[in-house]
């Protein structure tokens, strides 16, 4: 699967060009390292971490970095993932500056204390490398570890490669530290594919990379016995709703905070990322919407039937949580038909990008049809030829509503019911 | 602001959950009790076993660490302090013998007490 | 425990970083524990709370007892929480932004420290933070209505192990939650109860004043659940300790000391006649005798296995 087309460029992406800045330089790298990198420069106060394929690389990496004096983090080598994320916790609530990482069953460890990281306001920035969740247990990618996560209320935002891993985790510091925003965030990366594959990826130099992340400002952090206050406490119903309708509104502040922070970094980096990016969208009769690695594969097959005369387009949606409903919405219009690929299921129910899509799209008065399909699961590849079949299904409208599955082996006759 | 008033709007609940230390002692506990516990000063010396095992830091001392008496506001009227005592200076009697004193203080919980304020 | 001065009267000046109108009991062990538990700590402390009786009565929304900065997530976790604010602790001081001298305590129940909270206290205490794990041992999960717990005593009833016709209560014996965190080869662990408030106000002292992780666990009686009058809150504890039912003793350095012996030893039967937890126990004209012998008979080994490792660690 390629992300960069043999023609070069940033297919998909603004460009803006700049002059050369000291320090930046391209590497082969994967996102793993990537992302392990981008924790380097950021250096934070705290991390706790625990190893599971495919994340491993990343708090091994980093504690190379601990232990070579390249950064000055406090690296607590936590006994599992339920201890990271609450070792976190209490780092961040102290008001330190905290990392971490994690896939499939460690994430479903930690899924207690998740909520409890995003209504203390811990701004935690987190490397979700997909995984599929168990059992049966498969180390490879899908989202089914990552999507149990979306009520958590952390922000989540789902990168194609090792190259937008790098520059969300920079901006994933800004923006969960953000005043208005104080909501811990997770940069999603595909497992394997995107984890462990190499490619070129550009790194800002250093000091521009700790320039751009800054200085965390906590608020009531835990060490200010001057000031004690109390975290967690059991809260009544008098008192609960109203404490969870404060944290939301940090979530929908994120928009807005995330255009502006997303400007600051593409001034520096050349490379601008939307929530939700349109590929070839405008003008399309038929969309695909997809997220992470598999959209690269889609927007291959798009310039292919774009070459033979087909309205085809691709929107990528890169952030998932909060949900770019307005810009689907709005880039939806028009379109004859939209076939959203899940790489997670919903079992017993609608798959969770279909389900944000359908729900965006229903009160358009003229909706296009919805076509749902779940590929990709234990890390089943998604080829040219997936995603050629879903254009050719949309163009001749032979599928009725409901779930279908690309690249799974069926029966005859078993892909025309549910 | 008190941490205790019912906010006008969610925006004026307190970030990430917390609450200001030491806002339990709004809260008159002494209004659980049904014994009470009353102090005969001749006979204390002052010892300070019932303030160092008081559940509810409920015996009063002065800057001279001598024992002046109980802090009704709190006192759940377990009794630990009378079968503590070496002299006998603390005894316990119903609640119900006394005239009450103030009606100061939350009493969380019962009926009102949100709701209204 | 020589050497530590204490001057009563002094105490009665410190501030507490726990106030009154808390929610616990009348006569619950646990805050008079961790009111003895505060007074020898001079400097300011960050404390973490386990899920548990204490935890949820003392912070009932936004009537917060702690005057201290307190934080609460869940259950199982406590030891890993205070990991977190330990390592941000020295990151910050690092940095300058934590200039004053803190120390960290944490603590948990029974339920959240002998059982589900055992992981992040063991690995807390593989790492070595520097903090001070406080049980409040009332030897069953008291918050949701008394169940069994890897503290609750052999033949002790418990919801999820009642006395019944059959089953006369818990069968397993409880873990020795103490020695486990003594082969974690910390510097300090010691077991007391509310039997001497400056036994215990000492150990926590030491506890919090030796660099590195340190434990202390806490026998504090639950009136409620053990059937007590309330008032006999320090009778029972004296009774736990002059029986041998619960060895007063500490560990530093490797090095076993056993902090009291009692002059006048009573039997382990007077300890659980005490208890309506153990009222099967003394009914049905002496069914249950051979119970009682064993409860006095492991209380005895326990004892003698103390009394050997002081000798051999001496």
């Amino acid at each position: 699967m390629r992300t960069y087309p043999p023609r070069g460029g940033t297919r998909g992406k603004q460009v803006i060009t700049l002059a050369p800045e000291a320090g930046k330089h391209k590497v082969m790298t994967s996102g793993n390292l990537a992302f392990a990198e981008a924790m380097r420069q950021i250096n934070p106060d705290v991390a706790a971490a625990y190893p599971i394929t495919p994340s491993t690389e990343i708090p091994v990496r980093f504690a190379e970095f601990v232990a070579n004096g390249e950064v000055d983090t406090e690296y607590v080598a936590v006994e599992s993932e339920h201890s990271a994320i609450t070792a976190c916790v209490g780092a961040s609530v102290a008001g330190a500056r905290v990392m971490t990482a994690s896939s499939a069953n460690g994430v479903a460890l930690m899924h207690e204390i998740f909520p409890i990281a995003a209504a203390f306001r811990a701004p935690i920035v987190f490397g979700l490398v997909n995984r599929s969740l168990g059992a049966p247990v498969n180390i490879h990618c899908d989202h089914s570890d990552s999507m149990p996560e979306r009520d958590s209320g952390w922000v989540q935002i789902y990168c194609e490669d090792a190259q937008e891993v790098y520059d969300t985790a920079l901006l994933a510091v800004r923006l969960a530290e953000h005043e208005d925003v104080l909501t811990p965030v997770f940069v999603c990366q595909d497992g394997f594919i995107t984890s462990h594959c190499h490619e070129a990826v550009e790194f800002l130099g250093d000091s521009a990379a700790k320039a751009f992340v800054g200085e965390r400002a906590a608020r009531y952090p835990l060490l200010d016995v001057e000031n004690p206050v109390s975290y967690g406490s059991f809260v009544p119903s008098e008192y609960y709703f109203e404490i969870k309708r404060n944290q939301l509104e940090g979530m929908n502040n994120v928009p807005r905070v995330y255009e502006a922070l997303s400007r600051e970094l593409s001034a520096l980096t050349g490379r601008e990322y939307p929530m939700l990016e349109s590929y070839r969208a405008d003008d399309a009769e038929y969309l695909i919407v997809v997220m992470s690695s598999a959209a690269g594969v889609v927007k291959d097959v798009t310039d292919e039937l774009r070459e033979r005369g087909v309205k085809a387009g691709c929107l990528r949606v890169r952030c998932f949580r909060p949900f770019p409903a307005d810009a689907l919405r709005l880039a939806s219009r028009g379109k004859k038909a939209v076939a959203v690929l899940d790489r997670s299921a919903g079992i017993g129910g609608t798959a969770p990008l279909a389900a944000e899509v359908k729900s965006a799209l229903y009160d358009m008065d003229e909706r296009p049809a919805v076509r749902e399909y779940i590929f990709g699961l234990g890390g089943r590849d998604f080829y040219p030829s997936d995603a050629r079949g879903v254009f050719e299904r949309l163009m001749s409208d032979r599928d009725k509503p409901g779930a279908r599955f690309i690249g799974l082996i069926e029966g005859e006759n078993e892909d025309d019911g549910r | 602001m008190s941490s205790s008033a019912k906010p006008k709007c969610w925006r004026d609940t307190p970030h990430a959950t917390i609450t200001w230390g030491g806002g339990a002692r709004e809260v008159r506990t002494g209004l659980w009790r049904s014994m009470r516990p009353t102090l005969d000063a001749d006979k204390c010396v002052s010892c300070l076993r019932c303030w160092l095992q008081c559940p509810d830091d409920s015996i009063l001392t002065d800057e001279d660490a001598k024992v002046r008496g109980i802090d009704l506001f709190f006192c759940k009227g377990c009794g630990v302090c009378e079968r503590l005592c070496p002299t006998r200076a603390i005894s316990m009697h119903p609640e119900a013998d006394f005239e009450d004193i103030s009606a100061e203080g939350r009493n969380p919980g019962e009926a009102g007490d949100y709701i209204g304020s | 425990m020589t050497g530590v001065n204490i001057n009563i009267k002094e105490l009665t000046r410190k501030k507490s970083p726990l106030t009154a109108g808390h929610r616990m009991c009348p006569g619950c062990g646990a805050p008079s524990a961790f009111r003895q538990a505060f007074m020898g700590v001079d400097d300011p402390v960050v404390i973490v709370g386990a899920t548990g009786c204490f935890e949820v009565s003392t912070t009932v929304y936004p009537f917060s007892a702690w005057n201290a900065p307190f934080m609460h997530t869940a259950f199982e976790n406590a030891g890993a929480a205070v990991s977190g604010l330990c390592a941000a602790y020295k990151a910050l001081r690092r940095k300058g932004l934590a200039n004053e001298r803190i120390k960290f305590a944490a603590f948990g129940g029974d339920g959240g420290t002998y059982d589900i909270g055992l992981q992040a206290l063991s690995g807390a205490l593989e790492r070595g933070h520097d903090f001070t794990y406080i049980c409040y041992n009332n030897q069953g999960y008291m918050n949701t209505g008394a169940q069994r717990s890897g503290a609750t005593p052999r033949h002790a009833s418990a919801t999820t192990s009642p006395a019944g016709s059959v089953i006369p209560g818990k069968l397993e014996r409880p873990k020795n939650l103490t020695e486990i965190a003594a082969a974690h080869n910390i510097p300090y662990v010691a077991q007391t109860t509310l039997h001497d408030p400056m036994d215990l106000i000492r150990k926590v002292k030491r506890a919090v004043e030796t660099p590195g992780s340190a434990f202390v666990n806490i026998l504090t009686p639950c009136p409620l659940f053990w059937k007590i009058d309330p008032a006999d809150q320090v009778t029972i504890c004296k009774l736990a300790a002059d029986s041998k039912f619960w060895p007063v003793y500490e560990v530093c350095d490797g090095k076993y000391s056993i902090s009291y012996t009692p002059k006048n030893p009573v039997p382990v039967e007077a300890f659980l006649r005490a208890q309506g937890r153990y009222a099967h126990l003394f009914q049905n004209n002496g069914e249950h005798e051979a119970l009682i012998a064993q409860a006095q008979s492991e209380a005895e080994e326990e004892w003698e296995k103390l009394r050997r490792r002081e000798r051999e660690t001496a």
